[in-house]
Parts: structure tokens; sequence; C-alpha cells
């Protein structure tokens, strides 16, 4: 088909129209796109978009700020929890999320994260995790599991050279202040529709006010595996998903 | 049999990572030999598509919008 | 005017909420950890919000966000502490965010911390650095509204010696955020999907449909910007200078002390004065500079409580003009938490005069 039949009935946009471009300069197989594409779609259902900023860190995912017509703030390696945590105490009636990686919420921003899900402080964490600082070529972060290969752990991390990943959303579960935690994927499309469900989940427990959410979102990088592109989705299930399970960590208390 | 759906592929913005042939359940995508212009292999759609949109869930970059057929052709 | 009786901790505290300060984060530290007690009883009684920080950096970041919603917004430490904000002061200046820092010092050792600032790029920081309770007062007051109006962090350089003195102030008449200027940069969530939605990015290269300048003209601009607020912000207070042959240039609290000591030299005949840089940055160059050009003055003495860090800028300032002598030094207490011996005011008698006899040979 090289043009639309009237008898068709679009079901699926190229991209969500807050994407003032469709062209990006991440890799082949890269999943952060995916993520970004249900972060914006979900705004958009849940009419956010005009009261909704986001706090990014660094890596391959901040050029969603160049991309997608929302507000935004581009912070320190790390730090986005407390910046996020600022500007909710400023605009209580935002939505205000962070948008970070492993290696900025994992590796450098560990103390945030951890201290602003222990105040349950009214905002949303995302967490793009594949165990890779992908922007600096794809060394091994803190959240990297045992065996996953990276630039600095090529033969795969090991348990005795680099000890073990550090499972935040797991941690962070456990905290009083936690309202809603969740690790989603977007490998395939089931996972991909749980884990819209669980950004909404997230985004609705904040202006319930509820306390702290975060989801993480395992997305893959081949490039930094070292994987072709379409072994991507099967190297992310095997060797991320089994060390880090899949579904809500804590739900949304029902009382 | 008639197809249920179809889709329209960008395929300028492909970048060939092959991750949309594995989750198309009638098996209506397949890589090719085919290279855009910055040299990227292509997927073609083949028959059996069912506008399921799962090609349009999982591709990083935008490529893939879906149709769904109203009647069967 | 009603007048109170006030630490100086309560001082800065009361004058940050009239000035319209909203929101305050900090870690405690001595002697900063008075003015974060200060700011918990001011800020939630006055509709601010106060957050003790479980880190530096955190409390610095927590007050980035507050200002980049437009909100009057402050941190602080000590110099020891203000290290860990480096890299976050710098981030502020260089997002153009106004953001009020207090350093309540040990003592005069940051002069480099403050003025030199140890993030990256091209940026400074406005420095206060005020002599007493009432002068830190007034220059809370002033660090708000030159952060707003210029789009930058202002330390204000206070010390151990302002926290804990108490001193009668105006009490703070209730004109909270008169000054306030409007903030279209400010970020609330409203430009989202409007096709313009606004970025807070210190490379500033815009959206895909509303490029930005990008990191190279955007840290041109803040660079130009800092050479303007250098031109006209810096700020300065004198004594006895019109016929000074030796001229004694402090900062900070120790003026306070240099003073007292030049008044009752002025009395006894001999022809000095007092130059006190209130902004430590810009550093008040080129009126140090004329005045050292100017006929009656034959040397500059730099009074300062560390091993010479002004003194850069006074030589800078000063041109060759004149000799420039140290007669201060490291000198702190033996907890090390405050300003030592050297802070006396026959101490700095004997030195002032050793240094001008001296050149009257």
């Amino acid at each position: 088909m090289t043009h639309a039949d009237p008898t068709m009935r679009k079901v699926a946009d190229f991209a969500p129209a807050l994407f003032q471009s469709t062209e990006h300069h991440l890799c082949s197989g890269c999943g952060h796109p995916v993520a970004w594409r249900l972060l914006i779609e979900v705004l958009e259902e849940l009419q956010l978009v005009d009261r909704s900023i986001g706090v990014v860190g660094h890596g391959c995912y901040t050029q969603i700020i160049t991309t997608a017509d929302v507000e935004f703030l581009q912070c320190l390696h790390g730090r986005a929890p407390a910046v996020a945590t600022g500007m909710k105490r400023m605009l209580p009636d935002r939505a205000i999320y962070t948008l970070q990686g492993d290696g900025d919420m994992v590796s450098e921003g560990l103390a945030e994260v951890l201290h602003a899900a222990a105040r349950g402080e009214s905002i949303t964490c995302l967490m793009l995790d594949n165990g890779v600082f992908g922007d600096t070529g794809g060394q091994m972060t803190a959240a990297t599991t045992v065996g996953q290969r990276t630039k600095t752990s090529l033969d795969g991390r090991s348990e005795q050279e680099h000890g073990y990943p550090i499972p935040v959303a797991d941690i962070v579960a456990s905290f009083p202040g936690a309202a809603y935690v969740a690790r989603g994927a977007v490998d395939k499309p089931n996972a991909i529709a749980r884990t819209r469900r669980y950004l909404r989940e997230a985004f609705a427990s904040q202006l319930a006010g509820e306390g702290f959410s975060l989801v993480e979102i395992l997305t893959m990088c081949p490039t930094g595996w070292a994987v072709p592109t379409d072994q991507g989705a099967q190297y992310q299930r095997d060797q991320v998903e089994s060390t880090f399970g899949l579904g809500e960590l804590r739900p949304r208390s029902t009382t | 049999m008639s197809d249920r759906g179809t889709v329209i592929m960008a395929l300028d913005r492909c970048k060939g990572c092959g991750l949309c042939v594995p989750v198309c359940r009638p098996g209506a995508l397949a890589m090719t030999d085919e290279r855009n212009a910055k040299g990227y292999v292509l997927p073609q759609l083949l028959d059996g598509c069912t506008g399921c949109r799962a090609c349009a869930e999982v591709c990083p970059d935008f490529v893939f919008e879906v149709y769904r057929f109203e009647t069967t052709p | 005017m009603t007048l109170v009786l006030r630490e100086g901790y309560d001082a800065i505290a009361a004058a940050a909420v009239d000035a319209g300060c909203r929101f305050f984060a900090g870690y405690p530290m001595l002697p900063f950890t008075g003015l974060l007690d200060a700011f918990a009883r001011e800020l939630p009684r006055n509709d601010g919000v106060w957050i003790q920080a479980d880190t530096e950096i955190e409390g610095a970041n927590m007050a980035l966000g507050a200002a980049a919603t437009g909100a009057r917004a402050a941190t602080g430490s000590t110099g020891q502490g203000i290290a860990l904000m480096q890299e976050t002061i710098a981030e502020a200046a260089l997002n153009e965010l106004p953001l009020v820092v207090f350093n309540m010092a040990r003592g005069q050792q940051d002069y480099f911390q403050t003025t030199r600032g140890g993030g990256w790029g091209d940026y400074r920081t406005i420095a206060l650095a005020p002599a007493s309770v009432v002068e830190a007062a007034e220059h809370t007051r002033l660090a708000f509204e030159l952060a707003d109006r210029w789009l930058t962090p202002v330390i204000l350089y206070g010390d151990h010696m302002i926290g804990f003195t108490q001193t009668t102030v105006e009490a703070a008449p209730d004109h909270r955020g008169a000054t306030e200027p409007d903030k279209p940069w400010a970020l609330d969530g409203s430009t989202g999907g409007t096709g313009a939605s606004k970025v807070v990015w210190t490379w500033r290269q815009g959206k895909h449909n509303t490029p930005g300048p990008g990191p190279n003209r955007h840290w041109q601009h803040v660079a130009d910007k800092y050479d303007q607020i250098a031109t006209t912000e810096a700020r300065h207070a004198g004594r006895h200078l019109d016929d000074a042959e030796h001229v004694v240039v402090s900062f900070g609290t120790t003026g306070a002390f240099v003073d007292y000591v030049v008044d009752e030299l002025r009395r006894e005949g001999h022809r000095i004065g007092t130059f006190r840089p209130v902004t430590l940055w810009p550093f008040p160059s080129v009126t140090l500079g004329d005045l050292a050009r100017s006929a009656p003055c034959r040397q500059v003495l730099v009074h300062e409580l560390n091993a010479g860090q002004m003194i850069d800028d006074v030589r800078i300032a000063v041109n060759g003009a004149v000799p420039v002598h140290a007669i201060g030094g490291v000198s702190q207490d033996e907890s090390g938490m405050r300003q030592g011996e050297l802070l006396d005011v026959d101490t700095i008698r004997e030195r002032i005069l050793a240094a001008t006899e001296g050149a009257r040979r």
C-alpha cells in the first residue's frame, strides 16, 4: 500500500503528535524510544501535557527534551529526584516526574532516589534500565546484572570482581513512603502494554497524593551489550529479566 | 483469505533492527536485502497482516502506521 | 521604625522571608546550622517550604528545582559544605537560575571558593560579604533582588560571628516579594503542547521546532552577562580615604575590627584609611585601582584571615601602582570553627603600625 484507502481505519499513528520529530539519534534496536512514547502517551491520556514537568538526567534518553513538546528541566547526573522535590513543593498540583537511566539513578544518584522515596515525596521517578552507561560508550553501572556484557565487563559482570547489582525498585518498594513501584519492559507487545499501565498507575498515584512512585523500565541496548540488534530483546529477557522480576513490586494501596 | 489489516512504513527512518519481525504473530514481516539511504536493511510486509499493531508497539523508530480494514475487501 | 534584638541567624531568615523567599533546603553543619534552624522557624509560618535535606548536594538541587518554578529559593552551608555544592551552583549559573546561597563560614578561608568557584564553565557568582548583622540582613534582601535581576546565583558570605551575634535590627516590614520581577522563563507545565514548550537546559539547544542558541552561543551570552554585572554591581565601603597614605583592605566581619582600629589611628593623626569590598565578586577593582593611583596613596595593606586569597584581587586592581602587603594570615581558634587570635584589635593595630611605620622610613 502506498496511500490510505477509505475503507481502512487507522489504529496506530507513527508517533504521538507531541513529538516534533520522528527522527532521533539513538541506536538501532534501542529500547529508550519505546519508553519515551509510552510516557508521552500516558501524559496525553491523563491530560497532563500542560500540567507536568519532567526532570531529565544525563543519558541517551535526554534527547527527548528536544523532541517532545512538554516542559523539561535537564539536571545534573543523579540529582533529578532532589530537583523534582523542590519543584513539586512549589507546584503541588502539577505532575512532576524524573526521567533517568540506571547509571544516573543507581550509580550517581542513589542517595537522591532513596531519600526522596523515604520522605514519601509526591514525585514519580522513571528509570530506563539497560544496565549500561550508554551515552559514554556502554560501561557497567551499579545496576548491571551478573553475567551481563558491557564495555567494562566484556566477559560479563563478575561477582568476585565487580560485585552485585543494586535493585533500586525492590529496595524502594519496601519503603513506607513509596505508594507505587513497578518494573516493566519494552521488549514485546504485552510487556509494553503492561508498562503503559504501570506508568498510568504511577501518575495517578501521584495525583491522588499517595506518596512516592517509581517505574523502572527495562530497555534494550544492543550496542552496549555487543549483541546484534535483533537479539537485543532476547538478551534482555535472558540476562536482565532473569535477575529483576517484572510486575508491580508495590501496588497502590486499596484501603 | 484476505488480510484484515495493513501498515504504511516510513522506511527512510528504519534502522533495520529487526525487532518487528518476531513480534508479528501472522509472520507478515520479513527482513529483506533492500537498504535505505542510511544503509539499513529494511522489512517488507507479506500477506496475513491483522492490524494488531505489535510492530508499531515495539518499533524504536516510529516506522509503522497501522490500519485495519472496516470490511474485508 | 521598630527595633528588635535578634541573633544574626534570625535576622537573616526574617529578612529572607520579608524578601519573598518561599523555599529553603540545607544540611546541618556548624556554624551554618543556626541559619537552617532559623529558616525552619520562619518559613513554614510564612507559607514557605523548609526541608532538611539528607545531603548538601540534595539541598542545593532542591533549591535549584524550586527556583526553576520562579520561587525565590535558597540553600546554604559552611564552606566545607559549599564545596559539595559547587557543581550545582555552576549549573544554576549556566541555566540562568536565581539561587541564593548562604555561606555561614568558619572564617575567611572561603574567599577563593566564593569568588572563583569550583564548578565548571565560564560563570561567576555575585558574592556579598557583610561585616555585621545589620548589613547581613540588608544583603539578604539584596541577594534575592540581584539573583532575580541578573538570573544568577548569589552567595552571601556570612560567618560564625554574624550568626551568633545578637544586635538590634529593624523588625522586617511586611513587603514580602514587593520587588519580585516577572519571570517568563519559569516552568509550571503550562506551555506543554503549545508548540513552544519551555526547557531549562545548560546547553540551550531548544526544541526541534524552536531551536535555541546552542551551548556555544549560550555560554558566550552568559559570559557577556557577567561582564555586564562586573561593570554595574561592584560595591564597597571606605573610611578616611580622602588623604590616606596607607589603605587597609579587608572583607566581612574582619572589616569591622579594622575600621575600629583605623578610626583610632586616625584620631592619633595617622593618615590611614580602610577599603572594604562589599561585593567580593564583582570585586570593586576600578575604585580600588583609582584609589591606589591617587596622589596620597603610598601603600595598600591587606588584612584577611587566610594565607592570602583576596590579596590576589587587590594586586590585580592596584596593578603595580603602589606596593601591596599582606598583614593577616591563617587564624582559626583551636576548635577550627571560628576566627582565631588575629581577629583582635590590639594585634591588628600592631600590624598596621609595623607596616605603615616601616613604609615611612
